[in-house]
């Protein structure tokens, strides 16, 4: 026996007994609250109460099907010593797919009984409910404790194992119907048979958890799969994470307002031009010096045309006259209109864009014009303004404060996904979800 | 508050009632189940020795429920076909008798409610509801059961044999409630479920093995 906790505080006091079928010595660790004792030898199940320990049942186990952790372990449990004194296994059939998982009955003479459940390295620490959970109507979901339980499984639970001792008549191939409403971390499983029904609450623990709690050697097994209460890694950070979006994205707002506020708009240039395209050759001029003020600032620059089913092209320079820097840049304007099946109309007369970062100084423009030749005179203005308000720069901050948000969000979504997906409602399409998933991944 | 003395008509040891109404009680040394004829004793049986101990609980064990203490006086042992349960009989300190009920360490306080309406035996089954008090109560668990041994002092002379149906109840806010269908008009007890630590139990027994 096993006593391999972090913390025994004494050796455990066994009544020794022996199996009436096969002569094992029997031990029974739960002084007199046991109700069935399982000879670990020959699987016989005994009647703890009867001092001669009748046999109730006997049935095969599997060599498999041996507890994680030893019966006659001790440990520790919020705060609590127990012993590990009865473990069975419980199996559900869900679409002629059977899935079985573990249960074990630990006992403090105190406390009393509290259980450990394990399925595919997902644990939970169990014990019995003082009072009942309000059942919704429909029973898609119930309240316990101001916190809503969603109703995940239901289905027949036949026990196929058992091992140790029981506060309760256990005999193998009996089932009871179990249904499961999850609120991660947390189940709130009712078991219901003829006579009885008791409502248990678990709570998600790692396997690492319990291999440090009982002292067991190696590591835990590695969890497989989302299971139904387990909290997702992510739920808590997404909150944290859009709080944080929307604090910085109030922070982006209130400076955009003040950029604009405080924005001067001030006029630096205002010219007119003509483009006569009869004409052949050569028809880029450079623009008088005009002074750029104040501090570095976004310049916008405006070029509007009479153009009519017709275009005009502009190759800008923005040229500063002291140091020569030059803000290389070309505009098309194009306006075409006319009727079809009603009036239609395809462009616009006027282009505005926006140069982010233009230090002060005197500057001039070269101008490049290009059209269709023979179109006649085309006239066009060039407007220039400083220090004018620049959204696009807060739409990409946006944008990027966004992403991180978005991600978290996403990968909750689909853990959520993975969760359902095992239960009496899954997700529509789950298999098409996590496939995109796994691409959107890379 | 007096407490009342007297001798074991079967082996002469002092008896002495811990608390004055207590009409039954079991000779510590001879377990000649005792009752009280006013203070003249007469032994109506015998009981056997009582089945393996397993409630941390014992005479003359202190605690504390609401704002009231109390000590246990005695205890009924019911046996059922999932083993065994304890129904320890207290006295809170200002004189009234309560119950404490230790089913393999789930525990519940509760006191005689007299004067409301019970359903008759037969008539519940798991899942019904019955309102007393204000609160509804959910019929969860029903036990045929029998005494398996008696201990220190109770409130009523009472030593069948046969099966007795008791239906037990709970609330959505860890009410309890128990029907005793032992005797010919069905009694009520209300109370709490209650954690073993918010007894604040003292003088327990001691565990070998477990401290």
């Amino acid at each position: 026996m096993s006593t391999s906790g972090p913390t025994p505080p004494g050796t455990p006091q066994v009544r020794s007994l022996n199996c009436p079928h096969c002569g094992a010595a029997l031990t029974l660790r739960s002084f007199g609250n046991a109700a069935n004792v399982v000879c670990e030898s020959c699987h016989s199940i005994l009647d703890a109460q009867d001092p001669l320990l009748k046999i109730l049942q006997t049935f095969k186990a599997k060599a498999t099907e041996s507890p994680l952790i030893p019966l006659g372990s001790r440990g520790k449990i919020r705060g609590t010593l127990y012993e590990v004194i009865g473990f069975d296994i419980r199996m559900i059939e869900v679409e002629g797919m059977p899935y079985t998982w573990g249960e074990y009955v630990l006992f403090n003479p105190y406390k009393g009984f509290r259980y450990l459940t394990e399925y595919n390295g997902h644990w939970n620490d169990t014990s019995i409910l003082r009072s009942l959970p309000d059942l919704s109507a429909g029973g898609s979901s119930l309240t316990y404790l101001g916190e809503t339980y969603k109703h995940f499984q239901s289905a027949e639970a036949k026990t196929t194992c058992v091992l140790g001792e029981f506060p309760w008549q256990v005999r193998v191939g009996e089932s009871a119907s179990v249904s499961d409403y999850v609120s991660p971390p947390r189940v709130i499983s009712r078991e219901r048979n003829q006579k009885e029904v008791t409502w248990s609450m678990g709570e998600y623990m790692t396997g690492a958890d319990i291999w440090k709690a009982f002292g067991l050697p190696g590591s835990a097994p590695s969890p497989i799969g989302v299971y139904e209460n387990q909290p997702s890694p992510v739920s808590r950070n997404m909150n944290t994470i859009w709080m944080a979006f929307a604090v910085l994205a109030i922070v982006l707002v209130g400076m955009l307002l003040a950029f604009s506020m405080f924005a001067r708009n001030e006029h630096v240039f205002d010219n007119n031009y003509a483009l006569d395209t009869n004409v052949r050759g050569e028809s880029s001029f450079v623009t008088e010096v005009f002074e750029i003020k104040g501090h570095t600032s976004a310049v916008e620059v405006t070029t509007s045309s009479d153009v009519d089913n017709n275009w005009i092209y502009l190759n800008y320079a923005l040229i500063n006259q002291d140091t020569g820097q030059a803000f290389d840049f070309g505009r098309e304007i194009s306006y075409y209109h006319g009727y079809d099946d009603g009036y239609w109309s395809e462009g616009s007369r006027s282009d505005s864009v926006t140069i982010p970062t233009v230090p002060p100084g005197n500057y001039y423009l070269r101008v490049e014009p290009e059209a269709d030749p023979g179109r006649g005179t085309l006239s066009y203005s060039i407007a220039l303004k400083r220090d004018v308000p620049q959204f696009s720069f807060f739409a990409i901050a946006l944008l990027l404060l966004a992403v991180p948000a978005g991600l978290i969000t996403w990968r909750s979504i689909s853990f959520e996904r993975q969760r359902w997906s095992e239960s009496d409602y899954p997700p529509a399409s789950v298999s098409d979800y996590v496939g995109s998933s796994d691409s959107s991944d890379d | 508050m007096t407490q009342p003395a007297a001798n074991c008509p079967n082996c002469g040891a002092k008896i002495v009632f811990r608390w004055s109404a207590s009409v039954q009680t079991v000779c510590e040394y001879c377990k000649s189940i005792l009752v009280r004829t006013d203070i003249d004793l007469k032994k109506v049986g015998q009981v056997a020795d009582l089945p393996l101990h397993s409630s941390p609980v014992q005479i003359g064990t202190e605690g504390v429920y609401g704002r009231e203490s109390f000590v246990a006086i005695g205890r009924i042992i019911y046996e059922y076909d999932q083993g065994t349960w304890n129904e320890w009989h207290l006295m809170t300190n200002n004189g009234v008798s309560a119950w404490l009920s230790d089913a393999q360490d789930e525990y519940a306080v509760t006191f005689a409610a007299p004067g409301r309406k019970v359903p008759a035996e037969g008539q519940f089954q798991v899942g019904q509801n019955y309102v007393w008090d204000n609160e509804s109560y959910t019929v969860t668990t029903i036990t045929k059961a029998h005494y398996r041994g008696v201990e220190g002092e109770l409130p009523f002379e009472y030593w069948g044999k046969d099966d007795v149906i008791f239906v037990d109840l709970m609330t959505e806010n860890g009410k309890f409630a128990t029907l005793d269908y032992g005797d010919e008009a069905p009694v009520l007890y209300l109370g709490v479920a209650v954690a073993f630590d918010d007894l604040h139990l003292k003088n327990l027994r001691s565990f070998e093995g477990w401290s």
